[in-house]
């Protein structure tokens, strides 16, 4: 992957490898957050933080520890509890700083820790073998990609709100629909630039 | 091969380890909110180090609110007016706030965080509650699973409290329990004995509390207490109070019943007290007593479960079954109840209670959660 520009990875990761809507992960978080658009933005934000310090942290610790001494094996865990950290370190820098942001956040954060695209996005890193400015661009490129799909899913179940919506299909039903279709939509990025 | 075991072992110690540390200095210096100043009622300011909860910083400044379920969010006693310094309602406290408490900046003490200037109001009477230092001067067996606990003052050497009122004890590390911690024990002594308390200890499987008092606490020890609080009390009026309680709910029900004894009361008062089985009833002397000194007072014992040899001639079935046949008879125009248990109890005896003409407003109890 030395040749690709990581501006590329980075529009590739948020439009035709969208980490939510092409790669489906970090399902848990988008089905129950995106109720409110103004919610959705907190998270979204800050899945883009963890993702991007979460990638470059991840990215040092796999090259310049795991790789040397043949324990490449244990990447999971260590990504694991990587993760873990910088997301209890985002919740203390978030309640210090800013008060709304925690209010609307605070109860979310552990979600962010358990959010599936966070490692995925670790993992993709380590296979697709990027550069480390690569792999800090692709995950903030995919935080940007999974805030992206939040904020408009969020848009359309405010919008369907008031809408007759069938009593079974209400909840995470309807919502599970419209992410089928805001998929099948994103397949229309699909063209402009590939990256596996 | 065990080289390569040693070297996976502390590489990944070595990541946990750095990162812990990380966790730790931000939680020194992100966490940490430095000296803030809190103004109480408009006339008393404290200076504290703030981080802490609203609930744990007045409690090390001696300014007690009540907390019976101590800081965990579910009693809602701790209520008090924050004025400035605090940020919005948080999602914990909204629930166990009405409207208008919402309006008035009525907050949780145990929710809300330290971390600037506050200024704060909380009723001129939490001011009298302070903590004590006692002395068991007697622990006895009431039942099998009931003690009596005399506790003597120390410092200071004197409590006024309103009887029916309680206070909270505080437990000492035992065992492998490394953490002090306090419940809320009913007062069961006469309010105007001012030199000590009693109080009514139901064993509870696994209490902290509880196991402390049964296994470990002897006379002479010294304890600490903080009180009096609550909000059960003796109300004004003319009719008959129903008293119902079950098991150690009998505490501040004799602390009343001093009350009505000492100041002469002249209304009538029927107790309803509900117990298992026989071996669970207790005080039934003293009961004798009230009932020949306190003129129109009556004291119905049932039992839910009475063994066969316990040879019980009196009212059998859960409390709420004798309540429902004497509500039947009489008039309940002016009748006030007064109840201490278990939830359930209790929420079973207001439901009828309200169901015979008795609503919310002429119903006392304290929640303890």
């Amino acid at each position: 992957m030395e040749g690709l520009s990581p501006w590329v990875i980075f529009f590739a990761s948020i439009f035709t490898g969208n980490i939510l809507l092409v790669y489906f992960l970090g399902m848990c978080s988008f089905l129950s957050v995106s109720k409110q658009v103004k919610t959705s933005l907190g998270l979204g934000l800050a899945v883009i933080f963890v993702l991007t310090i979460t990638s470059a942290l991840n990215y040092l610790v796999y090259y310049y520890i795991l790789e040397p001494l043949n324990i490449e094996y244990l990447r999971f865990i260590a990504f694991i509890i990587v993760i873990a950290s910088a997301v209890q370190l985002l919740e203390m820098i978030i309640e210090r700083f800013s008060e709304p942001l925690y209010l609307n956040l605070g109860i979310f954060l552990p979600l962010i820790t358990v959010n599936c695209a966070i490692l995925g996005v670790s993992l993709f890193m380590v296979i697709r073998q990027y550069t480390f400015i690569q792999s800090v661009l692709f995950g903030a490129g995919s935080g940007i990609g999974w805030m992206l799909a939040i904020l408009a899913m969020a848009g359309i179940r405010q919008r369907i709100n008031e809408d007759r919506i069938p009593p079974a299909l209400r909840g995470p039903g309807i919502a599970l629909v419209i992410s089928g279709i805001m998929a099948m939509a994103f397949i229309g990025f699909s063209g402009i630039v590939q990256i596996q | 091969m065990i080289l390569k075991i040693l070297i996976t072992t502390a590489a990944m110690s070595g990541i946990s380890g750095i990162l812990a540390m990380l966790l730790v200095i931000a939680e020194r210096y992100l966490a940490n909110y430095g000296e803030c100043n809190i103004i109480i009622n408009d006339e008393k300011e404290l200076k504290v180090t703030g981080g802490a909860t609203l609930l744990s910083t007045l409690g090390s400044n001696k300014i007690f609110l009540p907390s019976a379920c101590g800081g965990r969010g579910s009693c809602a006693y701790c209520k008090c007016k924050v004025l400035e310094g605090v940020g919005q309602l948080l999602p914990t406290e909204e629930p166990l706030l009405t409207k208008s408490e919402i309006k008035d900046n009525v907050r949780l003490a145990c929710q809300v965080k330290v971390k600037q200037d506050m200024k704060i109001e909380i009723p001129e009477e939490l001011f009298n509650i302070k903590e004590y230092l006692a002395q068991v001067e007697l622990i006895k067996d009431l039942t099998h699973d009931i003690k009596l606990l005399r506790l003597k003052l120390v410092e200071p050497d004197e409590i006024k409290f309103k009887s029916g009122q309680y206070i909270q004890l505080h437990s000492k590390p035992y065992d492998d329990v490394k953490e002090s911690v306090s419940r809320a024990y009913s007062i069961s002594s006469s309010s105007s004995q001012h030199n000590y308390v009693d109080l009514m200890v139901r064993l509870m499987p696994d209490g902290i509390m509880t196991s402390w008092v049964f296994k470990h606490l002897k006379q002479n020890d010294k304890v600490k207490f903080v009180g009096p609080m609550g909000d059960f009390y003796l109300r004004e009026g003319d009719g008959e109070m129903i008293f119902i309680a079950g098991g150690s709910g009998m505490a501040p029900m004799v602390s009343l019943l001093h009350e009505i004894l000492t100041k002469k009361i002249d209304r009538k008062v029927t107790y309803f007290f509900g117990a298992v089985t026989k071996k669970d009833l207790f005080y039934l002397d003293e009961m004798k007593e009230f009932e020949k000194k306190i003129q129109n007072f009556s004291f119905v014992p049932a039992l839910s479960h009475p063994e066969s040899d316990d040879q019980w001639s009196g009212e059998t079935g859960l409390i709420t079954e004798p309540l429902e046949k004497y509500l039947k008879q009489i008039e309940t125009a002016d009748v006030q109840g007064y109840l201490c248990g278990s939830p359930g109890m209790i929420n079973a005896c207001v439901e009828i209670l309200k169901k015979y003409g008795i609503p919310g407003e002429r119903t006392f109890f304290d929640p303890f959660a």
